[in-house]
């Protein structure tokens, strides 16, 4: 099994409803978030495009934090999910500083925090997770890559997509629909 | 002599009585929720949900409020089988736990007094509070007549509030979504249609081929309904063409995006007119059964060529007919998208007209992908007596004018209490509920001169929104997940209903609007027309009367009905009597040109900015709803200030840096009172600056919204007034930038 998730830039308005249900289904703090909004314009007026991207951690295949975790906190999970255990980690920011992506934040409680594709408390349960589940514009999509039937699949097949910053050779599992 | 009304900051000298906390664990509202047997297949033993529907903005979308094991309130989503939202609700009905979490709420009834020759608010029981107001309205009415009692309102508090009012004997009630909204898109259908757009519109994008949006920025806001059906329809391949002089997120999500240049939207529509009659690309066995004036209009659109409205719009003629092919291409599966914020100009309604007549020359009014027909269940009424005939009706605050407007014109009421006001119907109180005036209609300094005049002032709210530091009470309403309302009856695909119930107690001393009204009625001696026990005993006889129950709705949250016999769409060679004077759909219309408006839409040219100032135009963001909003702890986290769009060439030719403050001052040396960020972007045009409304509170107690960006209604001094209908056309000011200030209003006080 390995999860993965897509977001279509063409259908992305950047509402940024996916921040706020993350924040209420995960008691995220106020002032911190595990998925936030890019928008990225280019060109002159009046020749213009926008990008706009959902983005959270890319719970890469190879990925910098789970290596350079000095207790083990950072961890692959079930489907290759990159997990962090409170009870393990120690605060010591080493994770937040290999991230390419900057998907982590230092949780005021004293754990670093980030996006867990609300593996435990919706996934296993068979629901999306909760930025998928709420998204008024249907943009995103989750599943299992080794399923071809999965909605991730299934749109990856037909669409055009592209990763961020592949060159960091993390193999992130978070693609944008391009 | 009346004393100045000073504006006080909520807070105060005495302590009457003291803010009850509540909520306690001990109390669980609400059924648990075992397995998944709800729609959104959410489980666990211990949730527990209670139905709602959303009060952050006017879509109302139904949702389930979720609770933990404490009791306490977790998150809200949306219901799955409500029509509004489909189980998804936006990022403020997400957020909308916000609202009752926030610890700046009004929490306690207050009564303007003075102490040491200062004014000030004290703490006061509701009954006392309640008592002062009636005593205050029977003065008024005994002296001026009820209907000299005015009441403005916006959301669902309306309705209880209006049934207090009306058996008072007054029907002078008024919202701002119609004279600073929608106003002349309704009267511009209706002229046209002979029936309205209604909320949710009647838009059917989910089947739509081709949608046109002219100034209307969906997905910045967040229509829920109408984002989710443009995403479908992207999915599905529709083109989108929007007409925006900013590159809006919806521009940018179009095939066509025509950079306009602000204010000559009319001669677009016009030309777009010309270029399907011209090529005779408009459904003309629609034109022929179901319209009359095509020969008038014909012959009114001959000069409005592509090349004409180059000259005005800036847009190229062969993209002005490339589009239009586009929408006879896509007939009648096209919908030039009517908008929902539509007061601009001051020929509003004309606008809407010409949006009406390109509709039904695509022929798309009544057919699939075009606009449906909705339909709406009809909710009895519990049993009250009559209410009295008010011996003024409300259009007498404004005789004479505005012919046209099919509901109360919030502004007319507002000049009838200025203080040299010598019509008809002159209004000396105001109850506003859920609407910031000071916000809501433009030009801040005309209302508080109307509100300096009034006799009484009394603001129903959750929050300290400007306003209440002018009243003379304040009522704290309850949030709407503290609450019953009434029902939620909307005109959508399918008739439908939706129950908001309380998730939990009322936080602090607050109460609901049904509450606050009941008992403010039994003060007046009113209270036949309240002959319910509670809003349990009022909503299950209205539920029962349609085979529901309040039980069924606790479990359900939305009850969709069968269409009674309609189809949603006319049925081929159906004859239609339409509901206009000739009872065809009126390209000419007989009743604009009988009140002695042009039967047919002109563009006539408006004012362009002086040098060196920009046309302000103001818009929304997907996170926020007005200005109601902008402490919500959940939201302001997205976005906790309005930032100025300007034009890298206009940055250059100020120096302005990216990230840097400003003020604005407009035409009439009206001057903001914070400053604003600069944000330097090519998505805006050289002529225009552009901020989203809703920010620039000036009420200290609103501590994450309080000088927080610019309230672009202080510059709104310029109102352009629709003559059809009293639409407050809002965008024909002009600012420029002051570089150089001191950020005074922040040090006002300690």
């Amino acid at each position: 099994m390995r999860y993965a998730m897509a977001v279509d830039t063409k259908k992305c308005v950047g509402c940024s409803d996916c921040v706020v249900a993350c924040q209420t289904e995960n008691n995220v703090p106020i002032g911190f978030c595990r998925d936030w909004v890019v928008e990225i314009t280019d060109g002159t007026y009046p020749k213009l495009e926008i990008e706009i991207r959902s983005e959270r951690c890319n719970h890469c295949d190879n990925s910098p934090c789970v290596r350079c975790c000095p207790t083990g906190a950072s961890h692959y999970a079930e489907g290759g999910v990159v997990l962090v255990a409170p009870n393990k980690c120690i605060g010591c920011g080493a994770c937040i500083a290999s991230c390419p992506y900057g998907a982590r934040y230092p949780h005021p409680d004293g754990y670093v925090d980030k996006c867990t594709f609300c593996l435990n408390n919706r996934v296993e349960k068979g629901l999306n997770p909760a930025c998928v589940s709420v998204c008024p514009t249907k943009c995103m999509y989750f599943g299992d890559l080794y399923d071809p039937n999965s909605p991730v699949s299934k749109v990856l097949k037909t669409r055009k997509f592209k990763t961020l910053i592949p060159e960091a050779g993390t193999k992130p599992q978070l693609y944008f629909l391009i | 002599m009346k004393t100045r009304r000073d504006f006080i900051k909520i807070s105060t000298l005495g302590l009457g009585a003291t803010a009850i906390a509540s909520g306690t664990a001990g109390v669980l509202f609400g059924s648990p929720i075992f397995g998944n047997k709800n729609g959104t297949g959410e489980s666990g033993p211990l949730l527990r949900r209670t139905p709602t529907y959303c009060e952050i903005c006017f879509w109302q979308c139904a949702g389930w409020v979720y609770k933990d094991e404490t009791g306490a309130i977790k998150k809200i989503t949306g219901n799955e089988g409500d029509q509004h939202c489909n189980g998804r609700f936006c990022p403020r009905g997400t957020g909308g736990i916000g609202q009752y979490f926030d610890e700046d709420r009004l929490k306690t009834p207050l009564i303007r007094t003075k102490v040491d020759g200062k004014e000030t608010f004290r703490e006061a029981s509701w009954d006392e509070a309640l008592d002062l107001i009636a005593k205050k309205m029977k003065e008024i009415a005994g002296k001026d007549g009820p209907e000299s009692v005015a009441m403005f309102t916006h959301g669902s508090g309306g309705a209880h509030f209006s049934q207090m009012l009306k058996a008072f004997g007054s029907a002078s009630i008024a919202a701002p979504s119609f004279a600073q909204c929608r106003g002349p898109r309704e009267v511009g259908f209706l002229t046209t249609f002979g029936d309205i757009i209604y909320s949710p519109e009647r838009v059917d994008i989910r089947d739509t081929r081709c949608m046109v949006l002219i100034g209307s920025h969906l997905g910045e806001n967040m229509h829920n309904g109408q984002v989710q059906e443009m995403s479908d329809a992207i999915d599905k391949g529709a083109t989108i063409i929007t007409v925006d002089p900013r590159f809006s997120t919806a521009a940018s999500k179009s095939k066509y995006w025509l950079p306009i240049k602000p204010a000559t939207d009319l001669a677009l529509l016009l030309s777009w007119i010309n270029v399907l009659i011209e090529n005779s690309w408009y459904d003309k066995e629609y034109v022929e059964r179901h319209t009359q004036g095509f020969d008038q209009l014909k012959e009114h659109v001959k000069t409005f060529t592509p090349e004409w409205a180059y000259g005005i719009t800036a847009i190229d003629p062969n993209i002005i007919r490339e589009t239009a092919r586009e929408m006879h291409d896509a007939s009648p599966s096209v919908i030039v998208n009517p908008g929902r914020h539509v007061t601009w100009y001051g020929d509003d309604t004309q606008r809407m007209r010409a949006v009406a007549i390109l509709t039904a020359l695509l022929g798309s009014w009544g057919r699939r992908g075009g606009y449906y027909k909705p339909e709406k269940l009809h909710l009895p009424i519990f049993p009250v007596p009559a209410f009295p005939m008010p011996k003024k009706t409300p259009e007498l605050a404004y005789e004479g004018k505005y012919k046209f407007a099919n509901e109360v014109v919030a502004n007319g009421l507002c000049d009838a209490t200025l203080p040299n006001f010598d019509g008809s119907l002159k209004i000396k109180a105001w109850i506003v509920n859920g609407t910031n005036l000071l916000a809501a209609l433009p030009n801040q300094a005309n209302t508080l001169k109307a509100i300096e005049s009034l006799e009484l002032l009394v603001v129903v709210d959750t929050m300290p929104v400007e306003l209440t530091g002018y009243a003379d009470v304040v009522l704290p309403e309850c949030t709407y997940l503290e609450r019953y309302d009434m029902l939620r009856n909307s005109g959508h695909r399918k008739p439908n209903l939706a129950l908001r119930m309380p998730a939990a107690e009322p936080k602090y001393n607050t109460k609901p609007a049904s509450w606050i009204a009941k008992e403010l009625a039994g003060k007046l001696g009113l209270f036949d027309w309240f002959p319910w026990k509670n809003m349990e005993e009022l909503l299950d006889w209205q539920l029962k009367q349609l085979g529901s129950s309040l039980d069924e709705m606790k479990r359900v949250g939305v009850k969709n009905y069968p269409r009674e016999a309609d189809d949603l769409y006319f049925k081929p060679d159906e004859e239609v009597t339409f509901n206009t004077s000739s009872g065809k759909i009126e390209l000419y219309s007989t009743d604009m040109v009988n009140e002695g408006f042009s039967p047919l839409p002109e563009y006539t040219p408006h004012e362009e900015p002086p040098e060196g100032y920009y046309r302000l135009n103001y818009g929304r963001a997907p996170m926020h709803t007005f200005s109601r909003t902008a402490n919500n702890p959940n939201l302001t986290a997205l976005m906790n200030e309005n930032v100025l769009w300007v034009n890298p060439k206009v940055a250059k030719l100020w120096g302005l840096k990216a990230g840097q403050r400003v003020k604005l001052k407009n035409q009439d040396e009206a001057t903001s009172t914070f400053s604003i960020k600069v944000r330097i972007t090519e998505r805006i045009r050289w002529d225009s600056v552009y901020m989203v409304h809703g920010f620039g509170h000036n009420n200290k107690k609103l501590t994450r919204a309080h000088g927080r960006g610019i309230n672009d209604t202080e510059l709104i001094t310029r109102v352009n007034i629709d003559p059809v209908m009293g639409g407050t056309g809002m965008r024909g000011n002009f600012v420029t930038f002051i570089t150089d200030f001191k950020e005074e209003g922040k040090e006002a006080e300690a």
